[in-house]
């Protein structure tokens, strides 16, 4: 049996290595192509846009003009974070849901994909996503709200937009692979729109009832907030336990979800 | 027997089971270089459990799958190998120069993206979006997924399912041309006449067994069955009593007869009825082929039991 195997190995012209450049090439083409099919698909970049740029014109600009700038800044924060957390979760867990059902991800693993292109594919769409995101909230804030931000504070909130769709990438992409199909947007928006809620996104936390409060920590949307605010320079102190709470957060998601989808697909 | 140099892909002793049920139950399945192998089967059969065994979707619980001589998980062995999957739905909103684009991006040495386009005859799909399609046109352009990275051996899941007369045949043509440029192919399908047209070799498998491997006329001939008919009084259940004869029956003026003797058989008759008419003989075709060896299944799986 062995001796079979080895003769059929040794007797196969090697012609199928792969130049580096190519094997590069092919991460880049999945990354293109996952980007332009939804930057082209209005009903996943539409919601994605409108919501936190709405609400943040109505409540952070509009009604709140006689409160005074620092309510702007800060709803900027809180927008900008609910802004984010979209792209991943619905980038990564109603794509992922659909297309497990839909069987695309069972034709791209009989392919000769490069391993892991598929999910980096996405996240680059769910980063450049989110980027867009902040870019407009922010376009906002300093242009018609007037809020005060130096080169430095802008840039780094831009880097926690795309950077912070990780931990909603990896929580998604554990819901993609627990829901099959049409079910996930539902699911989706049922813990999207509660989370935000109960991590102050909407109303500050301290306007919040005493339990809710103490359970914000456990939401990463929690944490992302406190560390955009610190940014902005509204909170002083632990920054850097927000983010390793975050890294932890997408580490955890991240792995149950690449074990589930290797063992079940 | 050819050399095992020759052997693109393999199946020995292969064996899946998806908790209680037995999809495959020791299943032995071997391609050659340049060879068009047709699966066949009713649903169920094992046919996709197979191919997905071959394509590294899923790993045997017993006996092996092998590509290229390697294990099919193994990126380098599927490196030459084409797909075209039945219920694969691809990103509507991307054009098929984009997707021809992207597959192609995963090979080392792929077809230019207009001759890919030319075989599989889509070179006036290019720019639509793939969601823009019809059906048939979506499968054409499936096809030209399949066979862009230049593999040496593709596989085909139903790809004429939903497709008209006119497109199937576009389809055939370019599946022969494929494998007179040296090229392998594994297809599935439930249209015999398909297996019958392009298929050097043919594999009926029912409930997780292959039952038969041959060729076209092999498999043919092991249903020794001749079908005559005629305009004739004759009474049906007479003739059914002739020696040789395994069925006959009337169907509106005529007289349908199966028979594994046509010779001697169409003696009698003529011999019978001199006012007999239009009279048709026909070699029993792949169909009854078909049907005689799946009928057989119960009996398999009462030996099993």
């Amino acid at each position: 049996m062995n001796a079979v195997s080895i003769s059929t190995a040794s007797n196969t012209p090697v012609v199928t290595s792969m130049p580096f450049r190519r094997v590069l090439g092919a991460y880049v083409a999945e990354a293109r192509s996952e980007c332009l099919r939804y930057m082209r698909n209005p009903s996943f970049m539409l919601p994605i846009l409108l919501f936190p740029t709405m609400f943040y014109l109505l409540f952070g600009i509009v009604l709140s003009k006689s409160e005074g700038p620092d309510v702007a800044r800060y709803l900027l924060v809180s927008y900008g974070v609910f802004g984010v957390m979209s792209p991943g979760l619905f980038g990564f867990g109603v794509s992922l849901a659909l297309e497990r059902d839909g069987g695309l991800l069972t034709y791209k693993r009989a392919l000769p994909m490069p391993p892991g292109a598929y999910l980096l594919g996405k996240m680059l769409m769910a980063m450049l996503a989110a980027a867009v995101v902040i870019l407009l909230l922010l376009a906002m804030g300093l242009g018609l709200a007037h809020v005060a931000l130096t080169v430095r504070q802008a840039s780094l909130l831009v880097l926690m937009g795309v950077l912070g769709v990780l931990p909603f990438c990896a929580l998604g992409m554990l819901v993609g692979t627990l829901i099959k199909g049409q079910g996930a947007p539902g699911a989706l928006n049922l813990l999207y729109l509660p989370m935000s809620f109960l991590s102050g996104l909407w109303v500050p936390l301290n306007q919040l009832p005493k339990a809710l409060q103490q359970l914000a920590p456990v939401w990463p949307s929690y944490h992302l907030h406190q560390l955009g605010l610190a940014v902005l320079g509204m909170q002083h102190g632990t920054a850097s336990a927000d983010l390793l709470v975050l890294l932890g957060f997408t580490a955890v998601f991240f792995v149950i979800a690449t074990r589930r989808l290797r063992r079940y697909g | 027997m050819p050399a095992t140099s020759d052997v693109v892909a393999r199946l020995s002793a292969a064996v899946k089971r998806y908790g209680p049920l037995t999809a495959l139950d020791g299943v032995d399945l071997v391609l050659h270089r340049g060879e068009l192998l047709a699966v066949l089967g009713p649903n169920g059969a094992g046919k996709s459990t197979s191919i997905s065994l071959l394509l590294g979707l899923i790993r045997p619980d017993g006996g092996r799958a092998e590509l290229f001589g390697r294990d099919p998980q193994q990126i380098d062995a599927r490196r030459r190998i084409g797909v075209m999957l039945q219920s694969a739905m691809l990103p509507i909103t991307l054009r098929v120069t984009e997707l021809l684009r992207l597959v192609a991006s995963y090979y080392p040495n792929p077809r230019p993206l207009q001759e890919s386009a030319a075989l599989a005859g889509i070179g006036d799909l290019l720019q639509r979006p793939y969601g823009k399609l019809s059906g048939g046109q979506q499968r054409r352009v499936q096809f030209a997924l399949a066979l862009c990275g230049r593999p040496e051996l593709v596989f085909l899941d139903e790809p004429t399912v939903g497709m008209d007369i006119d497109a199937r045949q576009k389809l055939w043509a370019a599946m022969r041309a494929l494998v007179a440029e040296g090229c392998s192919v594994v297809l599935t399908t439930h249209y015999l006449e398909e297996a019958e047209a392009l298929a050097q070799r043919v594999v009926v498998m029912g409930k997780g067994r292959v039952l038969s491997e041959g060729s076209v006329d092999a498999l043919r001939a092991q249903v020794p069955l001749t079908r005559i008919r005629c305009v004739t009084d004759l009474d049906a259940a007479t003739v059914a009593n002739w020696p040789q004869v395994a069925v006959a029956e009337r169907d509106g003026g005529r007289l349908r007869i199966s028979t594994s003797a046509a010779e001697s058989v169409l003696r009698r008759l003529l011999d019978a009825d001199a006012a007999l008419s239009e009279l048709e003989v026909q070699r029993a075709g792949l169909a009854e082929a078909f049907t005689e060896l799946t009928r057989d299944e119960p009996a398999i799986e009462q030996e099993a039991a």
